[in-house]
């Protein structure tokens, strides 16, 4: 089993969903995120300039069998990208064990 | 009788116009302030209101109308503590005490004048002043201050009496310049909050909610139409109407000409100076709204809209921290608004200008003078400032312990 974690664009995160649906990776969890980068914002407040590296990106957790993870990191590269600086990154990580909590098996079926 | 009615039904709905401004003004300042010092804020507002409205009632009144005698300077007068309605033979309200008003409404509607100007206050020390020394700055300036100087126009004191009288129809000077001093004293006393001005540079502390602020400001100009049109003393149809006129037209012009300049000067289309803007023409209209032409009052509130601009830049270039702007809103075009009595409209002169200097400066002495000592001394008895801790981690958890949205917090800034 794997884990990918893909930081992405919050614009792109419905094409992002329905691709993953298309592929058949149906269950995952994501979250909004604030990190730090290279990108800044420009922005005038009452008539004072700033601008902050403060990024606003949503967060995608998937946990996948690895037959899967090929799939699932190609789709999220195609659906998430614009081309531009800022698109995000992938992560890939091996998962030792998934358990379900309502019956308490495990294994690779407990996924779907 | 039917027309004592009319005019006290329409004064008395201006007093509730005039009482919803302080929702008005709570929305504005948290709106443009950190969520971290948003319950500290409207425990402010809340405790201006209602202690202000006792004041009012135990010495305020009667010390803003104390009817002075013949003779006298016109400068101090006390005509006792408490209300005492005037009664007629009959043990009965004395209703022939004025064509426009009841003795009762007459006090509400003052009542709730009175504690605007420590409101104004509040905006601006705003996020690091300490509570308790607020507090009892609040009493002593709302509860003493303020009516002594009103009384000096208001109460027919000598500022009134002058040959070419001095002319503030609804508080420019006399109220919101009386706030916008004191709260120029107590920003210089009070210093700026940690982060404003770092390394020689003015940087935004931006607010953290606009859609309120917006909310506030459209609500401070609804109570307008109470604030100015029931400083008519009357329902008078010319007068009241003329005056809602002026008003509403000073108050889109300051708006229109605050977006325009600030988008010209800061290349960007900033929603808090159209607010700012809107505020500060209503706050120029305020003394001549009755006096002025549908045209003078564009003018002074494109000329407030304009000033606006500048003068938020100018207070930020002379390292004072105001997070809301209430010193150019208030003072700044306070200052205006009365000296365009002598420009504009009916009244216009240079007779009526030099007394309208008068009046600012009057103001000008007796407020700074009155709320610097009374800043200095909390300053050196009990303090007036949160400790730094307090401040960088907010007002509400340590002055309240409570957090005014408990259940949605995104960020700790």
């Amino acid at each position: 089993m794997k884990k990918i974690e893909a930081i992405i664009r919050k614009s792109k995160y419905s094409a992002v969903k329905k691709a993953l649906h298309e592929v058949g990776v149906n269950f995952f969890s994501y979250w909004d995120v604030t990190g730090q980068g290279n990108e800044k914002e420009g922005h005038v407040y009452r008539g004072i300039s700033y601008s902050t590296s403060d990024i606003q990106r949503r967060l995608l957790s998937i946990v996948v069998n690895d037959d899967y993870e090929e799939i699932t990191v190609k789709t999220i590269l195609e659906a998430a990208s614009t081309g531009e600086v800022g698109d995000g990154k992938i992560f890939v990580s091996d998962i030792k064990e998934a358990y379900r909590i309502r019956t308490g098996e495990k294994g690779g079926d407990t996924l779907n | 009788m039917e027309l004592l009615t009319t005019n006290n039904v329409w004064m008395m709905i201006c007093t509730a116009l005039v009482f919803f401004m302080h929702l008005g003004f709570g929305f504005l300042e948290i709106g443009l302030t950190r969520q971290k010092n948003a319950i500290n804020i409207l425990f402010k507002n809340v405790f201006i209101i209602t202690v202000g409205l006792l004041l009012y009632c135990l010495v305020g009144f009667n010390l803003m109308y104390p009817g002075f005698e013949e003779g006298s300077l016109g400068i101090f007068g006390f005509a006792g503590f408490g209300l005492e309605a005037p009664l007629n033979a009959e043990g009965a309200l004395d209703l022939t005490y004025s064509e426009g008003y009841t003795y009762w409404t007459d006090f509400l509607f003052q009542g709730m004048f009175a504690a605007t100007a420590a409101t104004i206050v509040s905006g601006a020390v705003a996020e690091r002043i300490k509570i308790g020394s607020f507090m009892l700055f609040t009493v002593l300036y709302v509860g003493l201050v303020y009516p002594i100087a009103g009384s000096w126009k208001w109460g027919g004191g000598f500022l009134d009496q002058l040959d070419t009288p001095f002319y503030d129809f609804a508080g420019s000077t006399l109220v919101h310049s009386v706030g916008g001093w004191a709260a120029v004293v107590a920003v210089c006393l009070l210093g700026a909050r940690i982060g404003k001005f770092k390394d020689g540079k003015i940087r935004a502390i931006p607010g953290h909610n606009i859609p309120m602020a917006t909310a506030g400001v459209l609500i401070l100009w609804l109570g307008w139409f109470g604030f100015n049109g029931g400083s008519v003393l009357s329902a008078d149809p010319g007068a009241t109407s003329l005056t809602l006129v002026t008003t509403c037209l000073a108050a889109a012009a300051g708006g229109v000409f605050a977006a325009i300049v600030s988008a010209i000067r800061d290349k960007n289309l900033d929603l808090t100076m159209f607010l700012n803007g809107i505020l500060g023409g209503l706050v120029g209209i305020t003394a001549g709204a009755d006096q002025m032409s549908p045209t003078d009052a564009i003018v002074i509130g494109a000329v407030a809209g304009a000033i606006i601009v500048f003068a938020v830049a100018l207070i930020d270039r002379l390292k004072l921290d105001d997070p809301v702007g209430a010193i150019a809103v208030h003072l700044v075009c306070g200052i205006w608004g009365t000296l365009a009595v002598g420009i504009f409209g009916a009244l216009a002169g240079w007779d009526q200008f030099v007394s309208q200097l008068i009046g600012v400066a009057s103001y000008a002495a007796i407020c700074v003078i009155s709320s610097f000592i009374i800043i200095l001394i909390l300053k050196k008895t009990i303090g007036i400032r949160v400790s730094e801790r307090e401040e960088l981690e907010g007002l509400d958890g340590f002055e309240h312990g409570m957090d005014a949205y408990p259940d949605f917090r995104i960020n700790e800034h």
